[in-house]
């Protein structure tokens, strides 16, 4: 073939580029490649030919027939960005999913209201430089009842419903007991918290013959009643999230004297008065008091010497305040339908 | 205590409203529980005098009656009430007036006779349960006036919850004693009343329990009318305090009790054999109370008794031979003073709570028994003309409550308060409390009076400081927060960790009563348990020695509320016998699992979960130890699991825990229809673990060789892994068991196990040579110990 003539190059480019311009796909398109520029394509045919001119002729024709390959290899690299573009554009459609159906999960579980409730007390204890401590379930009169200045027939007896095991011992009624313990074992001075299980043999609407408290001891030489006060209105705060109003009313506990229920501004009315707080706008959480002295000397603690606190709390009531549970009952039936919600 | 504010203000007036007053008393420890009122409003109810009453001219048991009630002319009532009579003062509805049942009144025609309104009876006024009768008012009733203001019916009736050592304020003195502690208004009574004897009449009286009662003051009164009701305004005042009215004599020793705190007894002078001796109860004595029932004294409980037999449970409850009844007429009243030792445990004995041995169990003040005898007398001279004769007292002063002085220090009211009262206020308020205080520099000596049974230690007076002057006046410190002492040790596995991944894994957190059903436990377990003395019923009677008891519980529960998958765990303690007395408490962890491997999904089938199900969850558990190589599993035998899908957990050669399928015969027992999972460990051996220590990380290249052999049906996967583990040794970096095929191509009673190795050396590439050694040595061992082949 002779070298072609400039306008038939150019014709040839324009061939080229309607061909390369309508490439169906990539195959295509590489056709039209090998077929224009490959080894032995077309344009790099004509160039093949430059000898056959006459060398005033060459450098013209070369500079020609390059910038015909230039066109149409710029031609080709524009069709087959286009196409990879079209096919992304069709992958990504195909892709296309339902991304409101459900993932594929294992489920998650959840754990106990009481857990939740606990570990959060236990925490808020934690960072107030309190210790955990531990006692037996199944105790001993001492422990239960006379080491914490409760002698036998006492009336207070009367309000501890005690379950008594039949080998002897009994269930403990509160977390107190581990108060005696802890002292026996560990000298002053010391922060302790003890939360737990206790029994009562009473179930009604608003009992169940098992619970949890969480008992608090702090004892050194110089711990007061404005300690106790300070303490208890920093915990309830921080459990309620809010700056709820805290009062302490003179109780009775024979382990404490001075000795207090704690009142907080009802939770659901905001002190307002609702059927919660029985129109008072308070709620009781917990009862407090200075460890009485009789209990330091059976626990091996000189009273004149040290003075000390000491709180317990029930976790269920806690747990009823925070998240609203109406009936204890609910807390020990483990129904899927009540522990989901936690 | 119930208190009627109108009675409280007789005795003391403070310048508080109702609010104020309740405040005053919630705020000083006597806790308010609620207020009521007496009774309601009863408009167009008013004092009716009955002039006149006729038979009915057509009808038995009517009386036409001609009442006044206030107007000019008289109004005509007919009436069916057998005490109307003339002369009577009673309520009387008139036309329009509604009854508290919601009855309303009008003018209407009874058999003929027209009847302008309705006489009224307690019950009608919603004043009783249920009336004889009509409620015939007092001579001061002045006809016209209503009813609710003549018998103050807007009076407040405030329930206070006493603490037990407040026995002192189980009484309108007491409560207005109280009242003039904290508010510091004066008490408007001082005393009360008394009577002389008007005749000599005693009865031999002999106490032979001085110590249970040191004091006894008896009187007899002659001349007493036993049918005879006591006036409305006592009766009214009775019902008010949450006690029934009986008859005049019953009623105004319980009026006195109510008043003064002195619980009293009067027994029927003519039932009495001989005298009053107070003794402990003799063997298989018996007695018959005032409530009808009879029981055996148990020897040793203090008693009043006549010659022959026990009349009264001291201080609880009187018996029935001796009552006042309508033909009585001498009776002997009792104020004693029982030490709350005789009393206290006894009305629990007998199952008799009552008021008196309420007040005796608290303390009652030994100064009172000769002034509420003296009281009663009086009321029944004044009220039913009775003859009071001379007071008889047998005392034992030796026996009555000491009153030591205290000592209170001004430096240890600040200690345990934190704050820092003047001696002044300190002074006032021991004043108020005690009367007999000294103040010497900054200690004050207070002598108690004889009604505080509470007050016997410094202690004890700080606290009425504080409480006294108001908790609220005491500061709150801010909270010094301390580096707390110990922390676990890191090898120690948080409880909090465990249970999140178990919650990660979908398990829900149960917590089941520690006593569970005998029935269910025995059939779970073959080891003992304690038992408890007094189960709130036989099913919760067994302290739990496993956790399945009730987490199988909780899922059967969970099942039959439509749920198909249930997965529970649970962290607590169980109990174990140890010796005759002792027993062992263990934290365990336990759970139950049942239902579809998974969650439904719409791209997954459903698959019902399986032991290796439950399995991966424990070992992702196990793993958080770190000490996974040194846990097996390995087949059990358990009552509770089924005998091919029952494993122990073994560490350190110790069983600590069992995972398996419930044994399908229980599972049928239980009436369950899909297999349920069960497993428990010792907790201490989930939070035992390892602190990570560093291996370097080997730079040369590793090599995975596949190895698939045959093995019999009874060669298990352990024992083929550990195989390999020993013989490849160090080299060894990592072992995986990928595939277990039974079926074509592999004989019956053999399986197909493959595992893959990764080779590697911490020091050099290893040469082919090296590994193919390795694999063949590896093989050989199995084929020696295992009877493996390999498998083409």
């Amino acid at each position: 073939m002779e070298p072609l003539a400039t306008q038939q190059l150019h014709d040839l480019v324009r061939d080229a580029e309607r061909a390369i311009s309508e490439a169906p796909d990539i195959n295509a398109l590489e056709a039209l490649r090998v077929r224009y520029l490959g080894k032995k394509g077309v344009l790099t045919d004509q160039l093949k030919r430059i000898g056959s001119l006459a060398a005033d002729q060459r450098p013209a024709f070369g500079q020609a027939v390059n910038i015909a390959k230039d066109a149409v290899a710029q031609s080709i690299e524009a069709r087959r960005d286009a196409l990879h573009k079209a096919a992304m554009q069709q992958q990504l459609v195909r892709d296309h999913l339902d991304v409101t159906l459900p993932g594929r999960g294992a489920g998650i579980g959840g754990l106990h209201p009481i857990t939740r409730t606990l570990e959060r007390l236990t925490d808020i204890f934690l960072r107030m430089g309190f210790e955990v401590a531990d006692g037996p379930e199944i105790e001993d009169d001492f422990h239960n009842f006379e080491a914490l200045n409760i002698p036998p027939d006492h009336p207070a007896r009367a309000m501890h419903d005690t379950f008594y095991v039949e080998r002897g011992g009994l269930l403990r009624t509160h977390t107190s007991p581990v108060q005696i313990r802890y002292m026996l074992e560990n000298p002053p001075p010391f922060r302790v918290i003890a939360p737990g299980r206790v029994y009562r043999c009473d179930s009604d609407m608003t009992h169940t013959p098992m619970f949890h408290q969480i008992e608090g001891l702090a004892v050194a030489e110089k711990v007061s009643f404005a300690d106790l006060k300070g303490v208890l209105i920093h915990f309830l705060q921080q459990f309620f999230e809010t700056s709820l109003e805290v009062r302490l009313r003179p109780s009775y506990f024979p382990f404490t004297e001075p000795s207090a229920e704690v009142d907080i501004s009802c939770v659901f009315c905001e002190g307002n008065g609702c059927r919660v707080c029985k129109q008072s706008g308070w709620l009781e959480v917990l009862g407090c008091g200075m460890v009485h002295p009789r209990v330091f000397q059976h626990a091996g603690v000189d009273p004149e010497r040290y003075s000390g606190y000491a709180f317990g709390l029930g976790v269920e009531r806690m747990g009823m305040l925070r998240y609203g549970v109406d009936d204890i009952r609910l807390y020990f039936d483990n129904d899927l339908r009540f522990l989901e919600q936690f | 205590m119930i208190v009627s504010e109108h009675w409280l203000r007789e005795w003391i007036d403070p310048d508080l409203d109702t609010a104020g007053l309740v405040d005053k008393l919630t705020m000083a420890g006597l806790e308010v529980d609620s207020i009521g009122r007496a009774g309601e409003a009863l408009p167009d109810i008013v004092i009716g005098l009955i002039l006149q009453a006729a038979p009915h001219p057509d009808a038995d048991k009517l009386q036409v009656c001609e009442v006044n009630a206030g107007g000019k002319q008289p109004l005509q009532v007919v009436c069916g009430a057998a005490n109307a009579r003339p002369g009577l003062r009673v309520p009387l509805a008139l036309a329009g007036a509604r009854l508290p049942g919601g009855h309303r009144i009008e003018p209407t025609r009874l058999r003929g006779v027209a009847s302008q309104g309705m006489l009224c009876s307690g019950s009608d006024l919603g004043l009783e349960e249920l009336s004889e009768g009509l409620l015939e008012l007092d001579a001061d009733a002045v006809p016209g006036q209503p009813v609710d203001q003549y018998l103050q019916l807007d009076d407040a009736i405030i329930e206070i919850d006493l603490t037990p050592n407040r026995g002192d304020c189980l009484s309108i003195l007491g409560i207005a004693r109280e009242l003039n502690v904290l508010t510091g208004a004066p008490l408007k009574r001082r005393d009360v009343p008394g009577w002389p004897a008007e005749h000599d009449q005693v009865i031999p009286l002999a106490v032979q329990a001085q110590e249970l009662c040191p004091r006894y003051v008896g009187r007899v009164v002659n001349g007493v009318d036993g049918g005879a009701r006591s006036p409305v305004w006592m009766r009214e005042r009775l019902r008010r305090s949450g006690v029934r009215p009986i008859n005049a004599v019953v009623d105004i020793t319980n009026y006195v009790m109510l008043e003064l705190g002195q619980p009293m007894h009067a027994f029927d002078k003519r039932r009495l054999r001989g005298g009053i001796v107070v003794r402990t109860a003799r063997a298989r004595e018996r007695i018959s109370l005032l409530d009808d029932s009879e029981i055996d004294l148990s020897p040793g409980s203090l008693v009043i008794a006549d010659r022959d037999k026990p009349i009264a449970l001291a201080g609880i409850m009187g018996g029935r031979d001796s009552a006042v009844d309508d033909s009585t007429c001498a009776v002997v009243l009792e104020a004693a003073h029982f030490s709350p030792a005789a009393v206290v445990g006894k009305a629990r004995l007998y199952g008799k709570h009552t008021e008196s041995s309420h007040r005796f169990e608290r303390g009652v003040d030994a100064e009172l028994p000769r002034v509420a005898c003296q009281y009663a007398s009086a009321l029944l001279r004044r009220l039913a003309g009775a003859e009071p004769g001379p007071l008889m007292e047998v005392a034992a002063r030796r026996h009555l409550p000491a009153r030591a002085a205290v000592k209170v220090r001004g430096s240890r009211v600040i200690q345990l308060l934190g704050t820092d009262i003047p001696g002044r206020e300190v002074s006032t308020i021991l004043q108020r409390v005690a009367k007999r205080v000294q103040r010497r520099n900054d200690v004050w000596t207070v002598r108690p009076p004889s009604f505080r049974f509470d007050l016997h230690e410094e202690c004890d007076l700080i606290e009425e400081v504080a409480r006294v002057r108001g908790y609220d006046r005491i500061p709150a410190a801010r909270p010094v927060m301390e580096v707390g002492a110990g922390t676990r040790p890191e090898s120690w596995l948080p409880l909090r960790r465990i249970r999140e991944a178990l919650v990660d894994r979908d398990y829900r957190e149960a917590i089941n009563y520690s006593f569970v059903d005998p029935a269910l436990q025995g059939s779970l377990t073959t080891e003992p348990w304690v038992s408890l003395a007094n189960p709130l019923a036989s099913n919760m009677s067994a302290m739990r020695n496993s956790l399945w008891p009730g987490l199988l519980t909780a899922a059967i529960n969970n099942l039959k509320r439509q749920q198909s998958r249930v997965r529970l765990f649970e962290i607590g303690k169980t109990f174990h016998p140890r010796g005759a007395r002792d027993h062992d408490e263990m934290e365990r962890l336990g759970g139950v699992a049942t239902g579809d491997a998974g969650p439904p999904h719409w791209d997954r089938d459903l698959r019902a979960m399986d032991f290796f199900d439950v399995k991966g969850d424990l070992e992702a558990v196990l793993a958080m130890t770190r000490e996974s190589n040194n846990i097996a599993f390995r087949n059990v035998e358990h009552p509770a699991l089924h005998p091919g899908q029952g494993s122990e957990i073994v560490k350190a050669g110790r069983r600590v825990g069992l995972l398996g399928r419930l044994h399908p015969q229980l599972q049928t027992k239980l009436d369950l229809d899909q297999a349920v999972f069960l497993f428990e460990f010792e907790l201490h051996c989930l939070q035992q673990g390892r602190v990570p220590s560093y291996r370097k990380v080997s730079r040369f290249p590793a090599i995975r060789r596949d190895l698939a052999i045959l093995v019999s049906e009874d060669t298990t996967a352990r024992d083929v892994l550990e195989c390999v583990r020993t013989t490849v040794g160090e080299h060894l970096s990592k072992l995986e068991l990928f595939d277990v095929y039974r079926g074509e191509g592999v004989d019956s009673g053999r399986k197909s196990l493959a595992f893959s190795l990764t080779l590697q050396s911490s020091s050099r590439t290893l040469t082919d040579v090296e590994v193919d050694s390795i694999m063949t040595q590896t093989l050989d061992a199995l084929r020696a110990r295992h009877g493996a082949e390999l498998r083409s």
